[in-house]
């Protein structure tokens, strides 16, 4: 039987006055991949951002369990603690702490044990290895001058480490080249058997690597229509206008 | 306690003698007498009797100083400071009578326990004899002298009445003349020409209680060719009742020579930290302060370099942290005196409940320093908006043909990054506590290695329960 993850019910969110999610709902199961789809501005990010715990978001009404627990019960940290994950569209810079340690103190609080440093290695060099990615990164500061694909790959090494239970991936495959998206896909899929993904994105060439079981429309903070992986290639090509119209038929 | 100084308190009269456990006191107060006792008692050479006791009547002359915190500063009762205290390795003081939030610190920080009790003041002397001898001895087999300044007078009064007061004088300034005037304690260190001091010449600091005094004086001279990194201090707090420090420390880095030192000070928070430091370069030497400042009520101190010979290189990298009720006036003085000298100057400060930093800097290049270059980098972070963060940089231009250059910049923590460290498991103290580790980054580099992990463990300390 499918072990439910992520619920989320009849969700209506909003950022200081403006209301940006107007009754939202969701089920993630365990090992399934959802891909949500929408144009700029539609809400996506904020859903991820809302689950995470983003404190510039309010919820008005509706509710978000995650593993069955209210989620709203949870302070950021306390979320990603139990098992939540999120891969940033614009990762922070933080300077002046380098990337390996960065990782190893990460591991550490979200397992809350200490990690012993030589299985840590093994398991970095393990992850690194997948991704390809060069061990002089670990002494760089953590998204300092890095660039764009650099920066996805960091999010998705630390997802490698942290296997999380629930994967939030906001626009990771923006702005990649062909083979980082071809290894932020490896990533993501080394993981999606044990978690629950979802999958934000722009465009359907991502999902020539990842293959969803379920693909969302979100128009203004709603879910409009869910299908197969073949909504997302009529919306790649034909766009999202016939939708509006749908809605406006309904 | 030498016998010789148990014999000074026979005919002693301002002091006590408990034989119980063999303390030299003075009493409260500084007059020209307790200058002359002090001098008298260890059995000082002549000469140094007439500066201590030209200093102590410039002191008395001098005015306080009108700038800084000034107000803070005439706060001080000098009245109520003990100039003078010499103890055996007996008790000083009770451990019971060390505040408990000084004492969880070393928990936290795992100090031993030995050591505890001599950085709380309990114990004058801290027990790793075995260590002190080998890394003396290897200093020994390269003619480095290395004593304290007591003994470095009696054994060799030549060199230090050479040196001692020519990069400091005591009219330098009203602390400077306190301290030419009472001190006791300190390092003296002559490393001969050529010689390298590989190791960072640093573990005596956590032994002999004299170089921890209130009012130290330290001279390091470097001759030709020669290196040195001398570490001061430690990072865990270091517990005073006495509420007054004021030290000086003259380096002198001769031809070729370099010499690096290396400070953090972590007073308790009732303790006026009011140091002069400061360095001479001769021709393509270098001087270099890495400079911490965590503690202290408030902290008055600017380490600066003379350039006094061509090609000579100054470096001055100095952290500071404001906590609630702390004022750290902190900064750097470089003076180009010579063609072709270069400086760095970085500054990076946190204010934090209602600290203030300052940096305060003073550049000048003399008339005839051509082709000088620095470069002069303060950045601020401030973690909430009742702290305070100020700026004085002061440059007196000579010569036209200086490049010079000067950043600064103040920053806050952003939302941001605290939803980014959040998200990946940490509270939000522990990514307070990342944030300013990082930004304390470039000077925590270069301490040596267990000075940059107690630092940094001491900081995420300071920033639990920083956030209501």
């Amino acid at each position: 039987m499918a072990e439910e993850i992520l619920r989320v019910e009849n969700l209506h969110v909003k950022v200081e006055d403006t209301p940006i999610l107007h009754g939202l709902s969701l089920t993630v199961n365990r090992g399934e991949k959802h891909v949500i789809m929408g144009r700029n501005g539609a809400g996506k990010s904020t859903l991820a951002s809302v689950i995470m715990g983003h404190p510039a978001y309010e919820i008005t009404e509706g509710e978000v369990f995650f593993m069955g627990r209210p989620l709203h019960e949870l302070d950021v940290f306390e979320r990603a603690r139990a098992g939540i994950f999120l891969s940033f569209q614009y990762p922070a810079v933080i300077p002046g702490v380098q990337v390996g340690t960065f990782l190893k103190k990460s591991v550490q609080s979200v397992r809350q044990e200490t990690v012993k440093a030589r299985a840590f290695r093994q398991e970095l060099n393990a992850a690194m290895d997948t991704l390809d990615m060069q061990k002089s990164v670990l002494s760089r500061y953590v998204n300092d001058g890095f660039s764009g694909g650099e920066k996805k790959r960091l999010e998705i090494l630390q997802m490698l480490l942290l296997k999380p239970n629930l994967a939030l991936l906001d626009e990771t495959d923006s702005g990649l080249d062909i083979d980082a998206l071809r290894i932020v896909a490896k990533g993501i899929n080394q993981i999606a058997p044990d978690a629950g993904c979802l999958i934000i994105t722009h465009y359907q060439r991502l999902l020539d690597h990842v293959k969803p079981d379920f693909v969302h429309v979100m128009i203004d903070g709603q879910l409009v229509m869910s299908g197969g992986p073949e909504l997302a290639l009529k919306l790649e090509e034909q766009g999202y206008d016939w939708l509006d119209a749908t809605e406006v038929e309904a | 306690m030498s016998d010789e100084a148990r014999e000074a308190v026979g005919d002693y009269r301002f002091g006590f003698h408990d034989p119980e456990n063999a303390t030299i006191r003075f009493d409260k107060g500084l007059s020209e007498q307790v200058v002359r006792d002090i001098s008298g008692l260890k059995n000082e050479p002549e000469w140094m009797t007439e500066i201590r006791v030209k200093a102590y009547h410039h002191f008395v002359e001098r005015e306080m100083p009108d700038w800084g915190n000034c107000g803070e500063l005439n706060n001080i009762d000098f009245d109520n400071v003990t100039y003078f205290l010499r103890s055996s390795d007996a008790t000083e003081r009770d451990w019971d009578d060390v505040p408990e939030d000084i004492k969880r610190t070393f928990d936290r920080l795992g100090i031993p326990e030995a050591e505890q009790k001599y950085l709380g003041g309990v114990t004058a002397q801290y027990e790793s004899e075995a260590v002190y001898h080998s890394l003396r001895e290897d200093l020994e087999a390269q003619g480095v002298l290395f004593l304290d300044m007591d003994s470095g007078l009696r054994e060799h009064p030549e060199i230090i009445k050479k040196h001692f007061g020519t990069v400091i004088p005591y009219s330098d300034n009203k602390f400077s003349a306190l301290n030419t005037a009472v001190w006791s304690g300190g390092s003296f260190i002559y490393v001969p020409k050529g010689v390298h001091v590989e190791m960072p010449v640093q573990a005596y600091f956590r032994i002999n209680a004299q170089n921890m005094g209130q009012f130290e004086r330290t001279l390091i001279i470097a001759d030709e060719g020669s290196s040195i990194h001398y570490v001061e201090g430690c990072t865990a707090p270091t517990y005073s009742t006495d509420s007054l420090h004021s030290a000086v420390v003259e380096l002198i880095a001769m031809k070729g020579a370099k010499i690096r030192y290396s400070t953090i000070q972590n007073w308790s928070a009732n303790v006026y930290n009011l140091v002069t430091k400061r360095g001479v370069a001769y021709e393509d030497a270098t001087v270099e302060w890495v400079d911490g400042n965590i503690g202290s009520k408030l902290t008055m101190k600017y380490p600066a370099v003379l350039l006094k010979g061509e090609g000579a290189h100054a470096e001055v990298i100095s952290v500071a942290y404001a906590g609630a009720g702390q004022h750290q006036d902190a900064g750097a003085k470089v003076h180009h005196l010579a063609p072709r000298t270069t400086s760095n100057i970085l500054s990076k400060s946190i204010s934090k409940n209602g600290g203030r930093s300052s940096y305060r800097g003073m550049l000048q290049v003399s008339p005839k320093a051509d082709g000088c270059r620095s470069k002069v980098v303060c950045d601020a972070l401030m973690l909430d908006s009742e702290s305070r963060s100020d700026t004085y940089p002061t440059m007196e231009v000579g010569n036209s043909t200086a490049d010079l250059e000067h950043e600064a910049s103040v920053s806050k923590v952003s939302g941001d990054q605290l939803f980014y460290l959040m998200s990946r498991g940490f509270s939000e103290d522990e990514a307070m506590g990342l944030i300013v580790n990082g930004f304390f980054e470039p000077f925590t580099r270069e301490l040596p290695m267990e000075y940059a992990v107690e630092l940094n463990k001491l900081l995420e300390l300071e920033m639990e329960g920083s956030i209501g």
